[in-house]
């Protein structure tokens, strides 16, 4: 050709992608904010914050000290409702996990490069909503020191569990899923840890950021073995997540009870888990962002993209809720087909009402940018979401339950005083946690924010010499 | 001080990622062999500019994933099928129910797996390790902020104190200095 070698195209106005990090903030810029969150002297609104939820967690250890020592009675839950708020509890908890696992895992194998602004925290939210989750499946065998009943060992008649059974499928499901978490948050955690060593002023947190920092030092070398092992850890999460929550719907699926015997459980779980957990994450990173002034790494666009989630996961739990009475009425099944007219007409009808108002029909309003972009509006979807995925867990369990086989054993249940408080607790528990996590560790992974941003490139070369770095002292 | 310490090697100081970058594919070219580059962030594509191949700690992990695919096996199929057999909703223990035991299978397979990506990674990187002579510098605490440090170490073949740091010099870097052990 007789034009010669051209350089690429230069994209238009229309097809630039809007930056990752805004004001095109320098790499130190990113280290001084998002350290100066754990440097600086402890917020006073930080003390209220923290002497408000520690007293509820507090309590809520009380009532299942109370609950183990009086017995599983002081519970309203009978026969035929043997789960009710312990189990929808489990499940809510373990639902808001899967968020933190998806944008750790999945988006870093789709490679959405948005996901570093948030993933830390996220992840931290998943443990400490696993350690929420916890709690219920152990106090709810009722006689808490049996609960090694769910270990795979024999127990003294020499009988081992069943293996083939979706509990024990759970046990091994959850636990882990919280060990692999755990490794996948820390090994991410280690060059930000090293980081806040380099800057520590005082000997006690340069000694301990440097003992979990483990003597990272940025090398090339190591990183090599780093990324793989991220790749790695990713890779495995992904199949996890998505397993977690279909063993978790095993537990319904795989017994006759009407409402819950369907093959719809998994995908419908696993949707409804990640639209409830993108829902929190947006609840505590909202104000955090607001509190901390990170508009710049948490951008607009990255609540967008949240909201979009949730907007596609709601859909799908809204199809499924719709397929599953289609299925009831499709099937001919006399049981199911009560069962189904039973959540949506019977007692519990507000139950399932409210359900379909919070989870279908609230997040459609994020068809429109308006809604999404306004911090407000998506504050009030994503509470009312948080509520009514707890609702869907309720509505799934007690409905399908309350009114079994036998019509001489029917009756509506009701909650006592110590089961309502035993779940305030675990938001007290949650909430404590994730305050004195933001207090101690940084909350956004500054070496991966830095990565995305252009300073990052090998081949970017910016107008003045001091890219990456703002002028230093010598 | 008693006695003088032992030189661990050279370091500069390079303004950004891509000048970093570029240093990288000059002393790769050079021939130093025993060398790194500090970053505070993994940078796209060094490893090749450093002439490093692909990390093969995946090897480590896959068999990690098998010895707990093979626990699990063990685990489900002793107790289950030979230890005391257990019929529980008249379920048989024949093969038809053998996928039954698939979600322990996998949950172990992948729990073996990221204990095995984790250690690898400690294992391969030598870490921890709570001292290194790098630390001794003042300025490389900035490769976990905004840093960029290029290091060869005195135990390289071709180590001279002054023609490596005319080398280092040459390619841009600022800052060059002897870290001692």
């Amino acid at each position: 050709m007789a034009t010669g070698i051209q350089g690429p195209p230069v994209p238009g106005p229309s097809v630039v992608r809007v930056p990752l990090i805004l004001n095109e903030r320098k790499l130190n810029w990113i280290t001084d904010r998002i350290s100066g969150v754990v440097e600086d002297r402890t917020p006073f609104w930080w003390w209220v914050a923290f002497c408000i939820t520690s007293p509820i967690a507090l309590f809520g250890l009380f009532c299942i000290g109370y609950q183990i020592s009086t017995g599983v009675g002081v519970w309203g839950e009978n026969i035929p409702v043997g789960w009710a708020w312990d189990i929808t509890n489990f499940v809510f908890w373990i639902g808001i996990g899967h968020a933190g696992t998806l944008i750790s895992a999945i988006l870093y194998l789709t490679r959405q490069r948005w996901r570093t602004s948030i993933n830390r925290s996220a992840e931290a939210m998943t443990l400490f909503a696993v350690i929420c989750a916890g709690i219920f499946p152990g106090i709810h065998v009722g006689r808490f020191w049996m609960a090694w009943f769910l270990a795979p060992v024999p127990n003294q008649y020499g009988i081992w569990p069943n293996f083939r059974s979706p509990l024990l499928w759970d046990v091994f499901a959850v636990s882990t899923y919280f060990t692999v978490s755990v490794l996948f948050w820390y090994t991410g955690l280690v060059p930000d840890l090293a980081t806040l060593r380099d800057r520590a002023t005082s000997r006690v947190k340069k000694f301990f950021y440097g003992l979990f920092a483990l003597g990272w030092r940025g090398s090339n070398r190591h990183w090599r073995h780093y990324e793989m092992a991220y790749l790695l850890l990713a890779g495995l999460s992904t199949p996890l997540v998505l397993s977690v929550h279909s063993v978790v719907s095993f537990d319904f699926a795989t017994s006759l009870v009407p409402g819950w015997h369907t093959t719809i459980f998994p995908p419908y779980f696993v949707a409804g888990a990640i639209f409830g957990g993108f829902a929190m994450v947006l609840t505590i990173m909202l104000p955090m962002r607001f509190i901390y002034k990170l508009h710049d790494v948490i951008t607009p666009q990255h609540v967008d993209k949240m909201c979009k989630i949730i907007l596609l996961t709601g859909s799908i739990v809204g199809y499924s809720y719709a397929m599953e009475f289609f299925i009831a009425w499709y099937s001919g099944n006399a049981f199911e087909q009560a069962a189904f007219l039973h959540r949506a007409f019977g007692p519990y009808k507000v139950y399932y009402w409210t359900m379909i108002s919070c989870n279908v029909l609230s997040p459609q309003i994020f068809w429109f940018r308006y809604c999404r972009h306004n911090i407000f509006i998506v504050y009030f979807v994503c509470m009312c979401v948080n509520a009514g995925m707890w609702f869907e867990r309720f509505v799934i369990i007690v409905t399908s339950l309350a009114q079994d086989f036998l019509p001489s054993a029917w009756h509506v249940y009701h909650p006592t005083w110590v089961e309502i408080w035993t779940f305030i607790g675990t938001f007290g528990i949650f909430l404590s946690l994730f305050l004195i996590f933001m207090r101690y560790l940084p909350m956004i992974a500054m070496s991966e924010v830095k990565l995305v941003s252009p300073y990052a490139d090998p081949h970017y070369h910016a107008p003045d010499a001091q890219a990456g770095a703002e002028p230093h002292q010598p | 001080m008693a006695e003088p310490r032992k030189v661990y090697g050279l370091g500069a100081e390079f303004p950004t990622a891509a000048a970093l970058f570029h240093a990288a594919e000059k002393a790769r070219d050079k021939g130093f062999k025993r060398w790194d580059v500090h970053s505070p962030f993994p940078i796209h594509g060094m490893d090749q500019a450093m002439g490093l191949g692909k990390s093969w700690l995946s090897s480590v992990v896959l068999m990690g994933g098998l010895s707990g695919l093979l626990t699990a096996v063990v685990l489900e199929f002793y107790p289950s099928s030979i230890d005391y057999k257990l019929v529980v909703d008249a379920k048989p223990v024949t093969w038809a129910t053998v996928p039954a035991f698939f979600p322990i299978f996998f949950e172990l397979t992948i729990l073996s797996s990221a204990f095995a990506a984790v250690g690898a990674l400690l294992l391969f990187n030598m870490l921890p390790k709570w001292y290194h002579p790098l630390f001794n510098w003042e300025r490389f605490a900035r490769a976990t902020d905004d840093g960029f440090f290029l290091v060869i170490e005195a135990r390289d073949p071709k180590f001279s104190e002054t023609s490596t740091r005319q080398f280092l010099e040459e390619i841009g870097g600022t800052h060059v200095t002897l870290v001692h052990d």
